[in-house]
C-alpha cells in the first residue's frame, strides 16, 4: 500500500455483482431447491367483492401428486393479521388483513385456497378443480363515491371507508401563517384537481418465497426488500419466537418499494411449511404479480394555490383522497403522509395546510412505489407552478426564481418545519437551461405555433427536491411510525487482510456490494478487491432496517464508516505498540499507520499487518483484546435533500395525440457521488419510471374490479425504444448531514421526471384551450383535449382489443404459475 | 404460468401432419412458432389435448418465385420475412410489415402462416395479405384448395380453414416496383397495432396508376379500404390528392372500442394514417 492511492470514491467502477445478476447464474429465491421441496400454488378470487358461500376442494385432494389443499377455515385460527406498521391517528381504521380469506374476499386476486404439491406443475392442475361458490356484494371502486354518505362500505364492521383523515395547518403548527386567510386575501388562486393514477411497480423478479420448517429455526427465503423487518414481523404477528425465525432475502431482482412489504405470500409459504413440516416454496406468475402485489399512487389531489401578481406564492392548500385498497399494508396510511412535507418544495411559502383522508375500495391495496408520496407532491406543485405562470403570464423559470430558496438561504427552515441543510437551485438550473438550449427551443414553439404546424412543440420544467434518507427515529416516533430509520452495519478484519462488511441495508439491484467496497476501500486503504459486503441473512446481518426511501447510502453507509472508524481506532493502539510509539503519535493514512511527521517512506504498518498481528495475539498491548471487528449503528439526524432542474421538449402530433420526448435534460445535485456510473443508472432507470407514469402505465379496474391491465402486454412498461437519449448531468452541493456529503439518489429521476412531461404536453397544446391532461397522457387523451376539451378520455372500453391483440385474457382467477 | 397438460408431436412432412391432425381430432391443435398460441394455454384460455408442431416440417419453409407470384412457406419467420431479398424486390409492403410486427425475439419465432391463421384483427400481418390478394393454400385430408384472402378471414380468430385443414403456404401475386408502406400506430413500440394501414402503389408518370389499401384492427377481419383505392387511381400523388382520398378510409369499418382508443378516435385515425401511409410510400 502506497501513500499515493487514488481514492475509490468517485471512480466510476463497474458493479461487480453484476455478472452474476445479469447472468441469472445466482440465487435468485427461485433458483433455490431443497431436499423433498414441495410446490405451492394458491386460487385466488376472481370477484372484487363478495361473500365465500362454499369451497369444494375435495376433488383437488385426489389429484396426482397433491400433498394438502387449505382453505381459509383451514388456517383461520394461526393466521393472525398482515401487520400495518404505520397508524397515522390515533382513531386511524384497520381491518384485520388475512393472508388468505375465510369468509369474505374484499379485492379480485386476494388468495382463497392453497394446494401443495410434489411439483408446480400439479399444484397448478389441481387449482383447477376447487370450487369457490361466492354471493356479490357491492364493489367499492371510487374513492369519491366512497366516501359520500350512504356509500357501498368495503368493511361493513368499520362502518365508514374512511380510515383516517391527517392534517397538517402550518398556522396551527406554528411554522407559517393561515392558510385560508392567505387565499382570501390573495391577487390569484389557482384551483386544480389532478389525479395520480394506480399504478403497479413492475419489477423484473416475480416474488418467490421459500420456507424450511425442518431444523430448530424455520428459514423463510423471501425476494424481499426487507428481510430485518420481515423477520421481525412474522415473530410479532404469528406469536413464533423472534430467535427461532431466519429470514433470507438472497439475490432480489428489483423492487421498486413493491418488495417493501411483508405480504400474504411470506405468511401462507410460512404457515404452511410449518404445517407440513416439509420446505415449500411459491413462486408468483408475471400476472400473479401485476395482479396482487401491492399497487402504488391512487391519489386524487384538490389543490388551490394563492399569489401575488408579481408571481409571489402565498399560500398553498392541499386535500387529498388516497385509495389504501381494501386493507392497510405495512406502510400504506403513510405513503401520502410523505408526500405531506414536500408539496411546498423548494418554495417559500408563507402558509400551507394538508388534509388527506384514506380510503378503502375494493381493490389491491396500496403502499410505497418508487418516491412514495413524494412523486405526487411534486407532481401537484410543479403542474400548479406552470399553471400559475400560465395565468400571469409569465416564463414558467421565472415564477420558480422569484419563489425558491435562494442559496444563501441555506439551512432554511420551511413551512412544514423540515430544515434544508443545503441546496443549489440556481447552479443547477443554470447548467440545465443551458445543456437544453432552453431559448432556441421556445423560439422554434413559437414558429411552430405561428405556422399552425401539424406537430406542436411543448417545453417542461420540473425544479424538483424531495427528503430521502428515511429517517431520524425520532421523526419517524413523532409521525407514529412502528420502527426507528437506523441502520446497522459491521466491518469483520479477517487474519490475511481481507475485509468482510456486514450491512443492513438490503440491496435490490442498487450496486452497494460495488459503492460498499469502494467505501470501505477508502476509510481502511485496502484494495477494492480485498472487500466483501455481506447482506440480506438475518443470521449473518442480524440487525437492520433494510433498504427503501433513498436510505442506503444516507444512512447505511454512514453505519459501514462509522464502523470503520471502530476498527481504525482499535487498530492504532496495536500499530503503535508494534511501531514501539505512543498511540498519539501514529496516524493513519492510506492505508497505513506511521509515526507523525515521519513522511510516506518511513516505516509503517499496514491495516493488514496489524489483523495479522490480532490473528496471532502474540504479542498486543497489555489489556487489548485480540478483535478488530467493530460494528456500529447510525441514526441521522435530519432528512436528506436532493434536488435538481429537469426540462422536457416534446412533440405533440396534433393529428394523432401522439406524445414523443425530443429532449430531455435533467441537472440532479444528489451531493457527493460514491460511484458515477451507480448513479447514471438510478437516474436513467428512474427517469424511465417517471416518464412511464407521464405517458404510458396506468393499472385499470372494469367495472366490476376486475384489473384489465393484467399483464405487462396491457400494463405498459416502456422500454428503451419508446425513450429518448438522456442528457444528465449534476452539480455537486454536497449534504452538510453526514460525513460523506452524499444525499441519495434512488428515487429522484422518478419523482422529478413526471411533472417535466406532463408540463411540456399541456404547454405544447396550450394554445387550444387545454391546461389539463390526465395522466397517462395517451394519444388519444391528448387529442380529445386539443378537439373537445376533454381531457379524461379512455378509461373502460366495451370490448377488447388492446394487451395480447384482440384477446381478452383478464382472469383474475388464474392463479397458476 | 404453467398449461394444462397436452400430448405432442412433431412431424416431418406436410402430409403426416395433417393425418395428425385429423385423428386427433377437434382438440388438436398446430403450434407454428407458439407467440400467440403459448400465451393462451399459459393462461389456460385454451387447454388442447394435442400439440402438432410444424416447426420440423422443412416443405413448410422458404420463399419461392412461381410465374406472377411468390409463394411464402407458412412457417416462414417475420424475421425471413423482414430480410429475404425475393420479398423485398416483389412484395416489399410484406417486409415492411413484418419489421413492424412486435420485438426481434417474437419476430425470430412468430410465423407467417401462425399470423393469418390465428385471424387476430390486431395482427400486423393479415392486413397486407389482403391488400396484395394473397391466396392460402390449405392441405387436409381431402386434398389442398386455395382460398382468397379476401374470403379467408372470417371474424374474430376465425379464418374459412376446416378443421383438419393446414394452411401450407401463401401464394402472393408479385407487385414488383410498387412502393408500399405499412404504417402502424400502437402506444409503447412492441405493442400490437391500435390501428394500422398497409398501402401499395403503382405511379406511373407522376400519377398513381395502381393502389391497394388494407386496415388493420378496424373490424372484426382486416378491411380493404375499396374506396380509398378507388379514389387515388388516376390521381397526381400529390399530398392533398391522397388526403382527400384517405378521408374516405374510415367508410364501412366497425372498429372496437377500449380503454387505449375507442371507436371515433380509431376512425379519424384510419384517415390519418391512409393518408400517411400512401403518402410514405410515394415519397410525397
Ligand atoms: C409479446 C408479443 C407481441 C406481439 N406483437 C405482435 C404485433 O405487434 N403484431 C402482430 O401481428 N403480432 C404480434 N404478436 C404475435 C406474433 O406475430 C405471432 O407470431 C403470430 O400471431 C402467430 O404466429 P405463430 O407462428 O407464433 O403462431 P402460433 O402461436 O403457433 O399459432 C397461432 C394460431 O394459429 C394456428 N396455426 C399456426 N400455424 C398454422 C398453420 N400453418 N395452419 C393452420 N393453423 C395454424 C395455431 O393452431 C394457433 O391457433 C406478438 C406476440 C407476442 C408474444
Amino acid at each position: 500500500m502506497t501513500a499515493t492511492m487514488e481514492p475509490e470514491v468517485g471512480k466510476s467502477r463497474r458493479r461487480k455483482e453484476d455478472a452474476r445478476l445479469i447472468t441469472g447464474r445466482t440465487r435468485w429465491t427461485d433458483n433455490l431447491t431443497l431436499p423433498g421441496l414441495l410446490h405451492m400454488a394458491v386460487l385466488r378470487s376472481p370477484m372484487a367483492h363478495a361473500r365465500i358461500t362454499n369451497i369444494d376442494a375435495s376433488a383437488a385432494k385426489d389429484m396426482p401428486g397433491v400433498h394438502a389443499v387449505f382453505t381459509g377455515a383451514d388456517l383461520a385460527g394461526e393466521q393472525g393479521s398482515l401487520p400495518c406498521a404505520w397508524p397515522i391517528t390515533e382513531d386511524m381504521k384497520s381491518p384485520d388483513a388475512p393472508s388468505i380469506a375465510v369468509d369474505k374476499v374484499n379485492f379480485a386476486g386476494e388468495i382463497v385456497a392453497i394446494v401443495v404439491a410434489r411439483s408446480a406443475y400439479e399444484a397448478a392442475d389441481a387449482l383447477e378443480a376447487i370450487d369457490v361458490d361466492y354471493d356479490d356484494l357491492p364493489v367499492v371502486l371510487d374513492m369519491a363515491a366512497a366516501v359520500e354518505d350512504g356509500a357501498d362500505l368495503v368493511h361493513e364492521e368499520l362502518g365508514t371507508n374512511k380510515s383516517a383523515t391527517w392534517i397538517f395547518d402550518s398556522g396551527a403548527a406554528g411554522t407559517g401563517g393561515d392558510v385560508d386567510a392567505a387565499i382570501a386575501g390573495s391577487e390569484v388562486v389557482i384551483e386544480r384537481t389532478y389525479r395520480q393514477q394506480r399504478l403497479i411497480p413492475a419489477f423484473m423478479e416475480p416474488r418467490s418465497f421459500m420456507c424450511d420448517p425442518t431444523g430448530d429455526q424455520i428459514t423463510l427465503w423471501s425476494s424481499t426488500q426487507i428481510p430485518h423487518i420481515l423477520r421481525f414481523l412474522l415473530a410479532a404477528q404469528l406469536g413464533v419466537p423472534e430467535h427461532k425465525i431466519r429470514v433470507i432475502a438472497p439475490d432480489v431482482g428489483g423492487g421498486f418499494g413493491g418488495k417493501l412489504q411483508v405480504t400474504p405470500e411470506d405468511f401462507l409459504t410460512f404457515l404452511v411449511a410449518r404445517r407440513l413440516g416439509k420446505p415449500v416454496k411459491y413462486t408468483e406468475s408475471r400476472s400473479e404479480s401485476l395482479l396482487s402485489g401491492h399497487h402504488g399512487r391512487d391519489q386524487i389531489q384538490k389543490l388551490t394555490l394563492s399569489a401575488k401578481r408579481d408571481g409571489t406564492v402565498t399560500g398553498l392548500k392541499v386535500e387529498l383522497l388516497a385509495d389504501m385498497g381494501a386493507y392497510l399494508r405495512l406502510v400504506s396510511p403513510g405513503v401520502p403522509i410523505l408526500g405531506a412535507f414536500m408539496f411546498n418544495a423548494i418554495y417559500k411559502f408563507p402558509a400551507y395546510k394538508f388534509v388527506c383522508t384514506n380510503v378503502f375500495t375494493n381493490k389491491v391495496p396500496t403502499d410505497a412505489y418508487r418516491g412514495a408520496g413524494r412523486p405526487e407532491a411534486t407532481y401537484a406543485i410543479e403542474r400548479l407552478m406552470d399553471e400559475l405562470a400560465a395565468e400571469l403570464d409569465m416564463d414558467p423559470m421565472a415564477v420558480r426564481e422569484k419563489n425558491w430558496i435562494a442559496h444563501e438561504e441555506f439551512p432554511f427552515t420551511t413551512v412544514c418545519g423540515l430544515t434544508y441543510d443545503s441546496g443549489n437551485y440556481e447552479a443547477a438550473t443554470a447548467k440545465a437551461m443551458e445543456l437544453f438550449g432552453y431559448d432556441a427551443l421556445r423560439a422554434e414553439q413559437k414558429e411552430r405555433r405561428d405556422r399552425g404546424d401539424s406537430v406542436q412543440l411543448g417545453i417542461g420544467i420540473s425544479t424538483f427536491t424531495e427528503m430521502c434518507g428515511l429517517a431520524p427515529s425520532r421523526v419517524l416516533g413523532s409521525l407514529a411510525y412502528g420502527a426507528g430509520g437506523w441502520e446497522h452495519a459491521a466491518i469483520r478484519m479477517l487474519p490475511t487482510g481481507k475485509v468482510e462488511v456486514v450491512t443492513g441495508s438490503s440491496p435490490h439491484g442498487q450496486g452497494h456490494e460495488t459503492a460498499w467496497s469502494q467505501i470501505v476501500a477508502d476509510q481502511l486503504g485496502v484494495p477494492f478487491e480485498d472487500v466483501e459486503v455481506l447482506h440480506g441473512d438475518t443470521q449473518s446481518s442480524h440487525k437492520g432496517m433494510d433498504t427503501y426511501g433513498s436510505r442506503s447510502l444516507t444512512v447505511g453507509a454512514m453505519a459501514v464508516v462509522a464502523a470503520t472508524d471502530k476498527v481504525k481506532a482499535k487498530a492504532a493502539k496495536i500499530a503503535a505498540h508494534m511501531l514501539e510509539a505512543g498511540e498519539d503519535d501514529v496516524e493513519f493514512q492510506a492505508g497505513s499507520f506511521r509515526v507523525r511527521g515521519t513522511g510516506a517512506e518511513a516505516k509503517g504498518v499496514s491495516i493488514q499487518d496489524v489483523a495479522l498481528a490480532v490473528f496471532a495475539a502474540h504479542d498486543l498491548p497489555d489489556g487489548v483484546e485480540p478483535n478488530l471487528d467493530s460494528e456500529a449503528t447510525f441514526d441521522p439526524e435530519n432528512f436528506s435533500f436532493p434536488h435538481g432542474t429537469h426540462l422536457c421538449a416534446v412533440e405533440v402530433d396534433t393529428e394523432t395525440g401522439r406524445t414523443t420526448i425530443r429532449k430531455y435534460v435533467c441537472v440532479d445535485d444528489i451531493g457527493k457521488v460514491v460511484n458515477p456510473l451507480i448513479v447514471e443508472g438510478q437516474v436513467h432507470g428512474g427517469l424511465a419510471q417517471g416518464i412511464a407514469q407521464a405517458l404510458f402505465e396506468e393499472a385499470v379496474h372494469d367495472e366490476s374490479g376486475t384489473l384489465t391491465t393484467g399483464t405487462l402486454a396491457d400494463y405498459l412498461v416502456p422500454s428503451a425504444a419508446d425513450l429518448p437519449t438522456f442528457t444528465t448531468d449534476r452539480t455537486e452541493t454536497p449534504a452538510t448531514s453526514n460525513v460523506l456529503g452524499v444525499k441519495g439518489v434512488g428515487e429522484a429521476g422518478t419523482i422529478a421526471s413526471t411533472p417535466a412531461v406532463v408540463n411540456a404536453v399541456v404547454d405544447a397544446i396550450r394554445h387550444f384551450g387545454v391546461n389539463d391532461v390526465q395522466m397517462p397522457c395517451t394519444p388519444m387523451r391528448v387529442w380529445q383535449a386539443i378537439n373537445t376539451g376533454q381531457t379524461d378520455a379512455g378509461g373502460l372500453g366495451d370490448e377488447a382489443g388492446g394487451g395480447l391483440g384482440s384477446m381478452n385474457v383478464t382472469d383474475t382467477s388464474g392463479g397458476q404459475q | 404460468m404453467i398449461p394444462a397438460a397436452f400430448d405432442y408431436v412433431a412431424p416431418t412432412t406436410v402430409d403426416d401432419a395433417v393425418r395428425a391432425l385429423s385423428e386427433a381430432g377437434e382438440d388438436a391443435k398446430i403450434i407454428a412458432g407458439g407467440q400467440s398460441l403459448l400465451p393462451v394455454l399459459r393462461m389456460r384460455l385454451a387447454a388442447p389435448s394435442k400439440l402438432i408442431d410444424l416447426g420440423k416440417v422443412p416443405e413448410l419453409r422458404g420463399i419461392r418465385e412461381d410465374g406472377d407470384a411468390l409463394v411464402i412457406g407458412a412457417m416462414t419467420t417475420h424475421y425471413e420475412m423482414q430480410h429475404d431479398p425475393l420479398i423485398a424486390e416483389h412484395a416489399s409492403l410484406l417486409a415492411l410489415t413484418a419489421n413492424a410486427v412486435a420485438d426481434p425475439q417474437v419476430r425470430h419465432r412468430g410465423t407467417f402462416g401462425g399470423s393469418l391463421a390465428h385471424a387476430d384483427p390486431a395482427g400486423d400481418l393479415p392486413a397486407p395479405a389482403l391488400a396484395l390478394d394473397a391466396e392460402m393454400v390449405v392441405r387436409g385430408m381431402d386434398g389442398t384448395r386455395t382460398v382468397p384472402a379476401a374470403e379467408f378471414f372470417t371474424d374474430f380468430f376465425t379464418t374459412a380453414l376446416r378443421p383438419g385443414e393446414i394452411l401450407v403456404e401463401v401464394r402472393v401475386p408479385k407487385t414488383t416496383g410498387w412502393s408500399a408502406h405499412y404504417e402502424k400506430f400502437n402506444r409503447v413500440a412492441q405493442a400490437w397495432s391500435i390501428v394500422a394501414v398497409a398501402a401499395a402503389v403503382r405511379v406511373e408518370g407522376g400519377a398513381i396508376a395502381e393502389a391497394r389499401v388494407a386496415l388493420t384492427n378496424m373490424g372484426s377481419t382486416p378491411v380493404r379500404a375499396t374506396s380509398v383505392e378507388q379514389a387515388l387511381v388516376g390521381r397526381e400523388a400529390t399530398p392533398s390528392a391522397i388526403r382527400d382520398a384517405a378521408a374516405h378510409a374510415a367508410e364501412g369499418t366497425s372498429p372496437p372500442s377500449n380503454a387505449d382508443a375507442d371507436a371515433e378516435y380509431r376512425k379519424h385515425l384510419a384517415r390519418v394514417l391512409t393518408s400517411r401511409a400512401v403518402s410514405a410510400a410515394v415519397g410525397a
